[in-house]
């Protein structure tokens, strides 16, 4: 996966959780939370979601790591690196 | 045969649960001792009537996409779109004090205006409470008890206002005789009077229905007829269940909307007796009567969707001496509430406090014609504030504490369960946790957010976790 294949699967996967969320036009550094409506569930969803897709494991303490957009891709693409993206909007 | 979790219990709790383990992956069995689903919110037919065993009003009323709601929270931890609920507000309801009538909406702001009118030298005391309200963090961690009473008191020095207050929040619903932990009181406060009051169109078997789908989709087993005779404890973890008829269930971690006594029970004498206390007990039981009209009750003048009474001051929220007391109570008419459908039958549902103790006493015939009684008390009591429309009845059906006791095991038939709740849903044996009334919640997304709360926290979280250690190993 490549780094912006990592971009599609973060906001492919806030789209599953919240669907009714806007993801088209998300600032990359700004916190997720200020941008639209996610709470302490909605990451466990996210890294459970995560797991289920990638088999990727996130400890709780690394959840901070996510708070922007840019902060999963520097965390996630080494983890994703070798993984292909699960998703219907393919980039 | 081994299964990642037992959900002890298909009400909305349990189900809630089952959905969220199974969502991630986790095998799920769901066991009801009843034939039907639903627990304290089920529903039946008879002689061709619908009927909602325990739905009034759905709480928490939001509207779609709602930020921060409770209501947006369990709709999406489920996946379940606002749109396929169908919910229709209320236009309004009533509180009835002896010299007071207040009106409330799912627009706060007609409630505040409503005190001021009515109670114009609470206005400032008034204010000061729902700021207080507003102010009180339900996630922080667990908060001591203190008497939600003690609290509008030290706001409202007039006891009519204090009373009419407690009228909704008593009934829907502490499980404590005449007051309410102030934690509690503030989510009813919230629940009720800020966010509001609803019925999902075809009521809430199209609710649970949807929950059933949602949870068959993603695999759970749900087992009817399936009643838990003992949850097997090995030193200090729980390991699994044994049914009624013997079959032996394992797993990694039970969870159970059965109660809390009710759990300490089927865990065996020994533990029952070590960890449950008098106080536990829940005592505060119903007997609710609903009435089939020939017409909508708003040809008869009644526009409320729901109305909370007390025709005496203190009002007196505790377990009669006698069967029923009918001085106070709820009525509810769910054709008061939109229906972008076919609206349901027309009905009258009326609920007054009752003792289950008294109701399991009687002789069978005695009972049946108790109940009529009863009934009749409830609805007089009822025809002397709200036109009356015991004329207008082609059917009757009416349920006692001991039918409650009989068809979701809960002792004493307590809606509310015990007055001592455990908020973090730990039992203090390994891997058995509440979910449902007994962990805190209350009302059908209460009892949806239990679920979802403690499948997240004691299982979700809590793998997620064990996995760290054993990739780190």
């Amino acid at each position: 996966m490549t780094t912006e294949e990592v971009v599609v699967a973060i906001t492919d996967i806030i789209t599953t959780i919240a669907p009714d969320e806007d993801v088209t036009n998300l600032d990359r550094s700004e916190r997720l939370r200020d941008q639209i409506d996610l709470d302490s569930m909605d990451f466990l969803d996210i890294v459970m979601e995560l797991r289920k897709l990638y088999g990727v494991h996130v400890p709780e303490e690394d959840y901070k790591e996510l708070a922007t957009i840019d902060g999963c891709v520097a965390y996630l693409h080494p983890l994703l690196a070798d993984k292909e993206l699960h998703c219907a909007a393919s980039a | 045969m081994h299964y990642d979790a037992i959900i002890i219990g298909a009400g909305m709790s349990g189900l809630a649960a089952a959905l969220r383990l199974a969502m991630f992956g986790k095998r799920v069995v769901v066991l009801e001792k009843h034939e039907l689903w639903g627990g304290l919110n089920s529903f039946y037919t008879k002689d061709g009537h619908a009927f909602d065993v325990g739905l009034h009003a759905l709480t928490n009323f939001a509207p779609a996409r709602a930020r921060g709601a409770p209501l947006t929270r369990v709709l999406r931890q489920l996946r379940i779109r606002h749109e396929e609920l169908r919910l229709g507000e209320q236009a309004v309801s009533e509180l009835r004090v002896p010299g007071a009538t207040l009106t409330f909406t799912n627009d706060f702001g007609h409630f505040e205006a409503e005190v001021e009118r009515r109670f114009p030298d609470q206005r400032d005391g008034f204010r000061d409470l729902v700021a207080e309200v507003r102010a009180f963090e339900l996630d922080a961690e667990d908060h001591p008890e203190r008497s939600g009473r003690a609290v509008l008191e030290q706001h409202l020095s007039e006891p009519l206002l204090v009373d009419a207050l407690l009228l909704p929040l008593l009934y829907y619903g502490s499980a404590r005789e005449r007051d309410v932990d102030w934690g509690q009181l503030v989510v009813l406060f919230r629940s009720i009077f800020l966010e509001g009051l609803c019925r999902p169109q075809g009521g809430i078997r199209s609710f649970l229905n949807l929950v059933i789908k949602r949870c068959k989709r993603e695999g759970v087993a749900l087992r009817l007829r399936a009643g838990v005779a003992r949850v097997l404890v090995e030193g200090d973890a729980c390991r699994g269940v044994e049914l009624e008829d013997g079959e032996t269930l394992t797993a990694d971690w039970v969870l159970s909307s059965a109660g809390w006594v009710e759990t300490m029970r089927l865990c065996g004498a020994d533990v029952l007796r070590a960890r449950v206390i008098e106080e536990d007990h829940g005592r505060l039981s119903f007997v609710e009567s609903i009435s089939v009209l020939d017409r909508p009750p708003r040809e008869l003048g009644i526009e409320a969707a729901t109305v909370f009474f007390t025709t005496s001051t203190p009002f007196d929220y505790s377990v009669p001496a006698d069967l029923f007391d009918a001085r106070s109570g709820v009525l509810s008419f769910p054709s008061n509430f939109a229906a972008d459908g076919k609206p349901p039958e027309p009905a009258a549902r009326v609920t007054i406090l009752a003792n289950h103790d008294r109701w399991c006493e009687l002789a069978e015939e005695d009972y049946h014609r108790e109940k009529r009684r009863a009934a009749d008390a409830a609805i007089e009591s009822a025809a002397s504030f709200l036109p009356d429309w015991r004329g207008c009845t082609t059917y009757r059906d009416v349920f006692t504490p001991r039918t409650i006791r009989h068809f979701t095991g809960h002792d004493k038939g307590a809606l509310y369960g015990s007055p001592r709740k455990r908020r973090d849903g730990r039992t203090g044996i390994d891997r058995l946790f509440l979910v449902g009334t007994d962990q805190g919640y209350l009302g059908v997304i209460g009892a949806l957010v239990s679920g979802i709360a403690m499948a997240n926290l004691h299982v979700l979280s809590a793998a997620v976790g064990r996995e760290q250690e054993e990739v780190a190993r």
